[in-house]
Order: C-alpha cells, then sequence, then structure tokens
C-alpha cells in the first residue's frame, strides 16, 4: 500500500548543531540526515556551519569538509568528484542530482542534504541500491546476437550509432528512478526510469538482434506501465537525459509491433 | 520500498523477475489513448446537448434525448467514458492498493461499478428512444 508517513522507527528527529571552527567569516548551514544502524536510534538531522573559504564551491566539497574538519562519522559515496561515477547522489534542497555537480551557491540556505527517496538506507545518506541495481542486470545489458561473431566488428551506421545518443550517457546514478513517484510505490515489480531508459538503448541498437525478446520481457503492467509520464525522472537527470521519452519510445515500439 | 520482503534469503534478482512478464498491458495502454481522444469530440457535444436541454419541459427534453441523432451520440460518449473510466480506474489502483485480497476486491468493484452505471445509463437512453 501506498506509505504517505514514516514507520515509527524512520521518524526524523532534532539533531545535534556541531560548533563553527573559529576564524570563519563565510560561512554556511548544512542540515544533513544522519542514521547510524548500530546505536539503535530514530534518523536526525545534524546542522554543521561550513567555512567556506576553506572549501571547494560544490555541495560533495562541502560533505568532505564537514568530514575531514568536524565529523569523521559522516558517511556517504563518493567517488570521481566530477559527475562520471555516480557514486554521490542524494537528495540535495529537494532535489535528486550529484553533490559533486551541484554548486553550494545554487541552494537555498540552509542547505538540506537527505539520502535518495524510498530506498533502505545502509547508513547516513548511503541508499541500498541492491534492488536498482538488479533490475538494470535483469534487463541484459549486453549486446545479444544469434549470427555467428563476425572476424572484426558488428558494424553499425553513423545514423545508426546517433540513435544511442541520450541513453549511452546515463550513469547509474539513480535519481531518476528514486524520484518517481510509481517507483517509490511500485519499485518491486516497476523497473523505473533508469532500468527502462538502459532497455530501450538495447532496443533501439542496431547491432542487437534480440529486440523482440526485449520488448517480451518489458511487456507488462508493472514493469513498463506504472510509467504515467509524471517526468521527474526527466527534471532529476543530473546528465541532462530524458528517461520520460526513452520510456515512450519503448511503448511506441510495443504498439507499432500490434497495429 | 514497497511490498514485503519477508524471505530476505532470495537474491535480489529473484525478487525482481517474480513471475515474469505478463506480456499485456499494451492493449490497455493504446485503447485508454484511443477513449481519450474519441473523448475530445463526443464530450463536447455532450456539453453542447445538455446546455440545449437546459430549461427546456420534460416533454422536450425527453424528445429531444430520444431522437437518433442526439442518442446516438450519448450512447457513443457513455461506452466510451466509461471504458476509459474503468481503465483508469484500474490503474489508480494497480498503483496503489498492493494488498491482494483489497486488490482483488477493489479490481472487481471497480468492474462491477463501471458495468452498472453503463449500463444503466445506455437502459435509459434506449428507453427515451423506443419510448418503451
Amino acid at each position: 500500500m501506498v506509505e504517505l508517513t514514516l514507520p515509527k522507527n524512520s521518524k526524523i528527529t532534532e539533531g545535534k548543531t556541531w560548533p563553527r571552527t573559529s576564524h570563519a567569516t563565510h560561512v554556511t548551514e548544512f542540515k544533513v540526515y544522519r542514521w547510524n544502524p548500530d546505536d539503535g536510534q530514530n534518523p536526525r538531522v545534524d546542522t554543521y556551519n561550513v567555512d567556506r573559504a576553506d572549501c571547494g564551491p560544490m555541495v560533495l566539497d562541502a560533505l568532505i569538509w564537514i568530514k575531514n574538519n568536524v565529523d569523521p562519522t559522516l558517511t556517504f559515496r563518493r567517488s570521481c568528484r566530477e559527475g562520471v561515477c555516480g557514486s554521490c547522489a542524494m537528495n540535495i534542497d529537494g532535489t535528486n542530482t550529484l553533490a559533486c555537480t551541484k554548486a553550494i551557491d545554487d541552494n537555498k540556505a540552509p542547505v538540506k542534504i537527505y539520502p535518495l527517496p524510498h530506498q533502505p538506507v545502509v547508513k547516513d545518506l548511503v541508499p541500498d541500491l541492491k534492488n536498482f541495481y538488479a533490475q538494470y542486470s535483469s534487463i541484459e545489458p549486453w549486446l545479444h546476437t544469434t549470427t555467428a561473431t563476425p572476424e572484426k566488428e558488428w558494424k553499425q551506421s553513423h545514423e545508426d550509432r546517433a540513435k544511442l545518443d541520450g541513453m549511452y550517457e546515463c550513469i547509474l546514478c539513480a535519481c531518476c528512478s528514486t524520484s518517481c513517484p510509481s517507483y517509490w510505490w511500485n519499485s518491486d515489480r516497476y523497473l523505473g526510469p533508469a532500468a527502462l531508459l538502459q532497455a530501450n538503448r538495447w532496443v533501439q541498437d542496431s547491432r542487437d538482434e534480440a529486440t523482440g525478446e526485449r520488448l517480451d520481457n518489458l511487456e507488462d503492467p508493472f514493469r513498463l506501465y506504472r510509467c504515467h509520464t509524471i517526468m521527474n525522472c526527466s527534471k532529476a537527470c543530473p546528465k541532462g537525459l530524458n528517461p520520460a521519452k526513452e520510456i515512450a519510445t519503448l511503448k511506441k515500439a510495443l504498439v507499432d509491433r500490434q497495429l | 520500498m514497497s511490498g514485503k520482503h519477508t524471505n530476505e534469503m532470495r537474491t535480489p534478482m529473484r525478487r525482481v523477475r517474480g513471475l515474469g512478464a505478463a506480456h499485456t498491458g499494451t492493449g490497455h495502454f493504446w485503447h485508454q489513448r484511443v477513449t481519450s481522444v474519441a473523448g475530445i469530440p463526443l464530450t463536447i457535444a455532450f456539453v453542447a446537448i445538455i446546455v440545449a436541454l437546459l430549461g427546456r419541459s420534460h416533454a422536450a427534453v425527453v424528445q429531444i434525448l430520444g431522437s437518433p441523432i442526439v442518442a446516438i451520440i450519448m450512447l457513443l460518449f457513455i461506452i466510451n467514458t466509461v471504458y476509459h473510466m474503468w481503465i483508469g480506474m484500474q490503474e489508480i489502483v494497480l498503483d496503489y492498493v498492493h494488498e491482494d485480497k483489497l486488490k482483488l476486491v477493489t479490481l472487481m468493484a471497480n468492474t462491477f461499478f463501471c458495468f452498472a452505471i453503463g449500463l444503466a445509463s445506455v437502459f435509459a437512453i434506449l428507453k427515451l428512444s423506443f419510448g418503451v
């Protein structure tokens, strides 16, 4: 059933306000979601004052600054710090995005940071994405062919290659899927925008010979048709992609093959 | 995350694959679009008919609704709208109701309601039209 309130043990409580570091003149306040699986406490929101003179311009810089200078227990994922790996996806100022490509000054102060919505939390800002990755894996994101493998490469025209633009750039950060209300209510059965965009990437690939089977596996009231073009996915995508359009392309392919 | 994950020993892939794809849904998706398009002229015509009926005597209303062209437009409007409503409500139930028994009861109630309301409306128009 749809969940409009948080379970008792997930209700967020007022957290700790960490003291300012001395000498800081330009300070930005951050309110960060904290939850530790080991202490039996409810989640809380801690307040930190980041010394902007000592910190880079992005939200990820601020989180790293907090971890280095104030609170080493603050837990989050990060790796490439340039919007390529998708590790630091989180909910910043109400929108799912990458902390590394979101400028601190583009947010209302205090900057509110929560983990990606409606996923189980491992700790602090780290969501459990096992289900999300299994969904990606379930669309079998690799080339399927029955023709004997050619001696050199599978050939593709420039035009056919261009059809993959807007899809191959997806970094699987999960910002889109976890911004989708349909995914919140039905993530156990609805594949979500990220997996569906990836599915279309293989349906549209001119070299792939399993287009029909791929569409068969998507044709389902839940796997595909829970998408009601809410478009939060396209609004959230930090790479500027349009998952809603790719899902519409899949639906069109399914209509086309029966008309 | 919705749904129950009582058996945590199952792999995420087992849960995602579940019972497999139903290989349906495109029919309803397409019919929902067709009935939407058909609904545009039919709703305009329906509103025009209702406006034309305003302030008229009972006998005049019976005569207008019973005339062939008006009756056929009304029948098309009723059937199209009820079918659209049936699919739409079913979508909403699938979105929000996850408990098995409640879902089955709600889906059945939706079907019964749509059939009853549709058939009653069609019967009313036919009765006026044929004057039985």
